[in-house]
């Protein structure tokens, strides 16, 4: 390792609960924050922007949900494209019908009622443990998707099943007309660059703080219950009130990205796409990022995310263009993630985070061995 | 408030507790006294139902029938939680840490009935949430200097030693400041240091915070020597109680320890 | 309000003698046993499933997957000319080495893991071989007929010539595909009963699912006995397989038998065989039921997906481990 923490000691209990302990770290943290809202932005073309950077911010952030229930509170959950939908068409119909209706304000009311259809979900779990709790959670998600098929009003009758999302949904800023007249920017409000930066702050933002509830009472509640639940009940976390909550967050996280799997990712709302299989996509990427880690998150979704495309890509280098079709392409993906899945689980069962922190703590004592 | 035979005042009073899994048995028409500030040993054979006793008390088993008067409060069963939150602390036979965490968030869990702030503080990190944190990891780190456990404080528990597991476990009780104790087995299976250590810090916790202590342990010379007070089970009936001196010269003490012809 | 009266009125149906409508009438119990007997069908999916959740606590959702493989391996080995009788022995043989290398290379590594690490395992093995089927065969949508009959059989025809009774709830139809694959379900399980009560093998079975630990020290050997069941797991599966793919034919779709079963074992009880009959007959039952009477108060059609999973959630919550399934006593 370049940098170790030898020498950074901290003499206060509220230096010692810092979100990034060692100084080289925040400072590696900040140089990627400001390159990623100020430079990304002008640097990075559409198909960055489109295909690589928003929907792995995205993924990343249902991942999170996932683990908040799954990872973090040990509640097994197949649902979290079901409750994607919930968020994704509370947002649609908010911004469609209310005028007033900024797209903050609707990702967050998407949260809620995500978060809400996720207690109702979540209730079983005070009676219910382990497998039996797959029960409910799958029912939400075909709920979910048998729902908003069968009441098309949520999605303005419309027959194709499909809605695109015009300009005028995307009202991140206050007197954003004149704000755009005023420095003559062109008036496209779903261009990539907006798209890009509305789902980078609201990803800081539920990374933040999803950091901040792990380390502290919540964080602890939720682990207490995951571990060992007799004995958390013993020492009076109210196990009941805490599961509620951990789904409730958690689906409030995976609603919020819903939401923008909708309008910051694919630009339409669409049932259709928040299927079972959407749902066991964010599985993987939470077992493969690792169970119980916010960094295993993001590296989680990006790995599955990317995979076939760096496979792809690869292809296209080596063989010559489109010489690899796209059903082998998935075959080989599904294939290679399946065993990585396995070969994890076996010899790094935290997954990439686990991965993240042997290598850490080989390279700190190299060239000793542990 | 009526004072006991010996003078003291009674802290928790347990009425013909009967406990039955399906048909078995587990604890037949028990009635004893714990009084405060006192170490109460509860010793017998296996399988006497020691472990059930401490699970009615503080509610993990519902007894059929009998009741608990815990400070002057009668209760015909316990909830967990409310026992938690009445002051009654728990360490388990077979530890129950929760082993995916670090040794100082295993210790501040046992004072999350003390932790006001919501979980939307405590996500945005505002309101109650930073202060509380500090205060209460204050709190925490004097029980980790009293048990000496400072230098794996950031050691996740499941890569610790059962002895060590087990300081942590009392631990964790004591950070919610119980009134009442019950320590299940504390110094089972460790070698003769760590036994000691556990049986003063045992007696450290009843002299300075004068928390009553129920105890269950099958090393005789420790429970002769630390407690003011035994209670004999065996088959899920009381066949003793009083000093120590007392049970030890009782016959059907010694006859269910050393066994006798029937 | 509305909500309430379209209960109402279709509770009356249901206890009414409408000849199309009412529920204790001969159409009411042909509905019944005909959701009953299709019910038999995820029954079918379950058995591998309880198979080896009993045996090992394994929940393995690679069960679709595999179903999959085999019925996609019989499909194209016939599709190239090789005979029936020689495909069906190869695909036989082809998913026990199958069951053991799953058994070597996936569950032995991960036998001391706890129960979620071996779910998540199960879960890449089925992404696994979902790469690995449309990967060595393809994609493509198959059509496979073993000749199953699938025309229905008038029950008042059989009553009359058969015993000469006459009765008009007699006036049912029954699916003779239906009848076929509730003899099979009768037959596996019967032979599985055997197998578990009569041979020693079974015995062993039954040690170790009990106490992984206490069968090993005993001299069991447990990873013998688990690639037994997987083994076994994959022939009973990939017969499954084949009535599926009759009714379905062999494509991806397939797959998702693996979500009818689950509901069924759940109700049953996860360690349960006769549990996983009994769940999927109240599943087939109320899937059916639900179709007909509770449709149109959630707008039309297509609720049976979720309506599955909701009859299983009210069982559950009722018992929490299943009808059949052991109830654990928590100690501390």
């Amino acid at each position: 390792m370049y940098y170790r923490e030898t020498g950074q000691n901290v003499s206060s209990y509220a230096e010692d609960r810092r979100m990034v302990p060692v100084r080289e770290d925040r400072w590696i943290m900040w140089t990627f924050l400001a390159i990623m809202f100020f430079v990304v932005p002008f640097w990075a073309n559409d198909y960055w922007l489109s295909a690589i950077l928003i929907p792995i911010m995205v993924l990343s952030i249902a991942t999170l949900g996932l683990n908040i229930a799954t990872g973090y509170t040990g509640q097994l959950s197949l649902g979290s494209a079901g409750f994607m939908c919930f968020g994704a068409f509370t947002a649609f119909n908010l911004l469609f019908r209310v005028e007033w209706m900024n797209i903050w304000l609707a990702f967050l009311c998407a949260g809620i009622v995500a978060g809400l259809v996720g207690i109702i979900f979540g209730l079983p779990s005070l009676r219910i443990k382990g497998f039996y709790l797959l029960v409910s959670t799958l029912c939400a998600q075909f709920f979910a998707e048998w729902f908003f098929n069968a009441y098309p009003w949520f999605l303005n009758y419309t027959s194709s099943g499909v809605v695109a999302l015009p300009p005028f949904h995307y009202r991140f800023l206050p007197f954003q007309d004149q704000i755009f007249d005023f420095f003559g920017l062109e008036k496209d409000y779903n261009a990539y660059v907006w798209r890009y930066l509305i789902a980078l702050i609201v990803t800081v933002l539920l990374t933040v703080a999803c950091k901040n509830m792990i380390r502290s009472s919540t964080g602890r509640n939720w682990m207490a219950v995951r571990d060992m639940d007799i004995a958390a009940n013993v020492i009076g976390i109210p196990v009941g009130k805490t599961k509620l909550n951990a789904f409730f967050v958690s689906c409030f996280y995976t609603g919020i990205a819903g939401a923008m799997y909708s309008y910051c990712y694919i630009g339409n709302v669409d049932f259709m796409i928040y299927n079972l299989r959407r749902s066991f996509l964010i599985m993987f990427m939470l077992i493969l990022g690792g169970l119980g880690s916010i960094l295993g998150s993001f590296l989680g979704a990006i790995f599955v995310y990317c995979w076939p495309i760096l496979v792809t890509r690869f292809g296209d280098a080596v063989f010559g263009g489109g010489t690899l079709d796209t059903a082998f392409v998935e075959n080989n993906s599904k294939i290679i993630v399946g065993t990585i899945i396995v070969l994890l689980l076996i010899y790094e069962p935290m997954g990439f985070a686990g991965l993240w922190n042997t290598i850490k703590h080989r390279l700190r004592i190299w060239p000793f061995r542990t | 408030m009526s004072n006991g035979a010996n003078g003291k005042e009674p802290h928790m009073i347990i009425e013909n507790i009967d406990l039955a899994f399906g048909g078995t048995k587990a604890i037949t028409d028990i009635s004893f006294t714990v009084y405060k500030g006192e170490i109460c040993a509860v010793i017998g054979p296996n399988g006497a139902g020691k472990s059930s006793m401490l699970n009615v008390i503080n509610g993990v088993y519902i007894p059929q029938k009998g009741s608990i008067t815990f400070e002057g409060k009668k209760f015909s069963k316990m909830k967990p939680h409310s026992a938690a939150v009445m002051g009654i602390g728990r360490t388990f036979q077979n530890i129950a840490l929760f082993s995916g965490m670090s040794v100082v968030e295993n210790i501040m869990t046992g004072r999350n009935l003390m932790m006001k702030s919501t979980w939307i503080e405590n996500a945005l990190g505002i309101g109650r949430c930073k202060r509380e944190e500090i205060e209460h990891r204050e709190a925490c780190e004097e029980i980790i200097e009293f048990l000496g456990l400072q230098s794996i404080r950031k050691t996740q528990v499941s890569a610790l030693s059962y002895g060590l597991q087990k300081r942590v476990e009392l631990g964790r009780a004591l950070a919610a400041e119980p009134k009442m104790l019950l320590l299940d087995e504390p110094i089972a299976g460790m070698n003769i240091d760590e036994k000691l250590d556990m049986a003063c810090f045992i007696q450290e916790v009843n002299y300075n915070r004068g928390t009553t202590i129920v105890l269950i342990e099958h090393d005789m010379g420790v429970v002769m020597d630390i407690s003011d007070h035994v209670v004999v089970m065996d088959y899920g009936a009381k066949i003793g109680d009083g000093t120590p001196e007392e049970v030890k010269n009782d016959q059907k003490v010694i006859d269910a320890y050393l066994g006798v012809s029937h | 309000m509305e909500v309430l009266t379209t209960i109402l009125s279709q509770l009356a149906t249901i206890f009414s003698t409408d000849p199309i409508g009412g529920m204790f009438t001969p159409f009411g119990m042909e509905t019944l046993i005909a959701g009953m007997l299709s019910g038999i069908m995820y029954s079918l999916v379950g058995i591998g499933f309880v198979l080896i959740y009993k045996s090992s606590g394994v929940f393995n959702f690679a069960q679709g997957t595999m179903l999959l493989f085999a019925a996609l391996t019989y499909v194209s080995l016939t599709e190239r000319q090789v005979n029936p009788v020689m495909a069906f022995a190869i695909t036989t043989v082809v998913m026990i080495i199958m069951g053991i290398i799953i058994e070597r290379t996936v569950m032995r590594p991960l036998a001391n893991q706890d129960l979620l690490s071996l779910f998540m395992a199960t879960v890449g093995l089925n992404y696994f071989l979902e790469g690995l089927a449309q990967g060595t065969w393809d994609s493509a949508v198959h059509g496979l007929d073993l000749g199953i009959p699938s025309d229905p059989i008038f029950v008042a025809d059989v009553a009359r010539e058969t015993f000469g009774w006459e009765s008009p709830w007699f006036d049912i139809l029954v699916s003779k595909f239906d009848g076929f694959a509730a003899l099979t379900a009768l037959i596996m399980v019967g032979g599985l009963y055997a197998f578990f009560q009569y041979t020693r093998t079974g015995l062993s079975l039954r040690a170790v699912s009990d106490d992984h630990m206490a069968a090993q020290a005993v001299g069991i050997p447990l990873s013998k006995i688990w690639a037994i069941v997987w083994a076994v797991t994959g022939v009973i599966t990939f017969i499954v397989g084949l009535i599926w793919a009759d009714r379905l034919s062999v494509s991806f779709t397939l797959t998702w038998a693996v979500l009818k079963g689950l509901p069924v074992i759940l109700i049953g009880g996860l360690t349960s065989i006769p549990g996983c009959i009994v769940g999927g007959l109240i599943i087939g039952a109320s899937e059916k039921l639900g179709e007909i009477y509770f449709a149109e108060l959630f707008g039309g059609q297509g609720i049976e997906h979720w309506w599955a999973y909701l009859t299983a959630l009210v069982f559950i919550l009722i018992r929490p481990t299943g009808i059949f399934g052991e109830r654990e006593i928590e100690r501390v």
